[in-house]
């Protein structure tokens, strides 16, 4: 047998066999784990939605499988906003992929000024309403990504119903540099962003990531993460791109004269 | 049976005397790159483990059938499945983990270590060594990444496994991490000591001068 194992058809025999084997053992991985890991990834996106509305401490760490589901299936409400009119659009929001939308030459677009450098933009966004135990709003919670410097970064920006108070700035996703540029998911540095103001009095965009103390002791300011400048950066973009016309800004406007409740 | 002493040779042999980064120099750019931390170099050992032991399993169980010319692709192709099986496993069972190590359980596939036991070990051992052999080489791989983590997560960000041990002074407490630790070339210094102090250790493994 051994003799002849360099012949053509014992190679093509082995090599299709291996073949077939391999590609049965990966397709039933695939398809077994499947369900397990879109539940995970849908837990893990829940999870960072209910600490952006402080409704969860994940620093305390037990927070279990049941808090989550049952906290975001009784508190939260996600809905699609056409980002250009700024109106509630019917879909299924929970179903509704941005990514992948955003990807899409017929559901999204080239933005003009793309200052976040994130190519495209959906022209449908997922926005998440939290309303309390009375059934009043208590924030919206508005999904944000920008590139910072090695990765593009996503994250959750939730507002005070009065969508101008910050109420937490959660990156759930993101590869900056550990220790540096990965800071942003620090508690410390997160815990800044309660309680900041988006726009200043005559209602232009003032929020400033920034290196200077005297800036980022006010409402307006927050203090920039120390050697992760282009992190940094990154973030102020994320944020000044998605608070802005080609942003979320006609959404935040309808919602502030009482298009949300 | 293979007898006890030799297979226990199999076993540690690459811990010290062999050890696949620090002696044969391979599989260096995930020990860069996964180390900051020593959760997710654990998690990576245990991978690369796993990976290494089956794929020499399965290679040393068809060895007498694999057709030399074109041995590599179906080395290869054992390897790349097992790979993704272990990423399926990982994303389904470890999510939080399986996102921060990202690419790099991906990355496996290119990892000399898996490549270079199967073609120089597999290849002509029987299944039992082979799957020992890999399993000793997992553990190597472990070792060099395990201490280097160890170093970088300590003295770059203060804890261990996550654990806080020497208070930063940006949460209140008296230790100035040291942010150089946390970059990928750190591992470069952290690896290359670790092979001096090997080799002062062991002279024998030092390169004969040409």
């Amino acid at each position: 047998m051994a003799s002849n194992k360099d012949s053509f058809g014992r190679t093509l025999f082995v090599v299709v066999g291996l073949c077939l084997i391999c590609s049965v053992l990966v397709s039933t991985a695939a398809v077994v784990l499947k369900p397990t890991q879109q539940e995970n990834k849908l837990l893990d996106k829940q999870k960072y939605i209910l600490e952006a509305a402080s409704l969860i401490d994940t620093k305390e760490g037990n927070v279990t499988k049941q808090d989550i589901l049952s906290k975001y299936n009784q508190y939260v409400e996600a809905r699609l906003v056409d980002l250009k009119t700024g109106e509630f659009v019917e879909g299924d929001a929970n179903a509704y992929d941005q990514r992948k939308a955003s990807r899409d030459v017929a559901t999204s677009s080239v933005p003009e000024n793309d200052i976040a450098s994130i190519k495209r933009v959906a022209d449908k966004a997922v926005v998440y309403l939290v309303r309390d135990d009375a059934g009043k709003l208590t924030s919206v919670i508005l999904p944000v990504h920008g590139y910072g410097l090695w990765s593009t970064m996503y994250a959750f920006l939730a507002l005070e119903a009065d969508l101008n108070t910050i109420q937490g700035l959660v990156y759930y996703d993101q590869a900056e540099t550990p220790g540096l540029g990965g800071e942003v998911e620090n508690p410390k540095w997160k815990a800044l962003w309660k309680g900041k103001q988006l726009f200043d009095e005559q209602g232009d965009l003032a929020i400033n990531v920034t290196k200077n103390p005297a800036v980022a002791s006010t409402v307006y300011g927050v203090d920039a993460l120390s050697g992760a400048t282009l992190t940094s950066n990154g973030v102020q973009h994320s944020l000044q791109f998605w608070l802005g016309k080609e942003g979320f800004a006609s959404f935040i406007a309808k919602a502030r004269n009482g298009g949300v409740s | 049976m293979a007898d006890v002493k030799e297979l226990k040779q199999v076993l540690t042999g690459p811990i010290i005397n062999n050890n696949p980064i620090a002696l044969q120099i391979l599989g260096v750019c995930s020990a860069l790159a996964v180390t900051t931390k020593l959760e997710t170099a654990l998690v990576m050992t245990i991978a690369l483990t796993a990976v290494t032991a089956f794929s020499n399993l399965f290679i040393s169980l068809i060895r007498n059938h694999i057709p030399s010319s074109v041995r590599i692709i179906v080395q290869m192709t054992i390897i790349a499945s097992l790979v993704i099986v272990v990423d399926q496993v990982l994303q389904a069972y470890a999510y939080s983990i399986s996102k921060q190590l990202s690419v790099f359980v991906g990355l496996i596939i290119t990892n000399c270590i898996v490549m270079g036991r199967a073609e120089a070990y597999a290849m002509k051992t029987p299944p039992l060594m082979s799957f020992m052999d890999g399993i000793g080489n997992g553990l190597g791989y472990g070792a060099i990444l395990l201490s280097v983590g160890f170093i970088r997560e300590l003295f770059g960000n203060g804890s261990l496994f996550g654990v806080e041990i020497l208070s930063k002074i940006s949460d209140g407490g008296w230790y100035q991490p040291n942010g150089l630790l946390l970059l990928p070339p750190s591992a470069f210094f952290l690896i290359g000591g670790l092979i001096w102090l090997l080799r002062t250790y062991k002279p024998e493994q030092v390169e004969a001068k040409g």
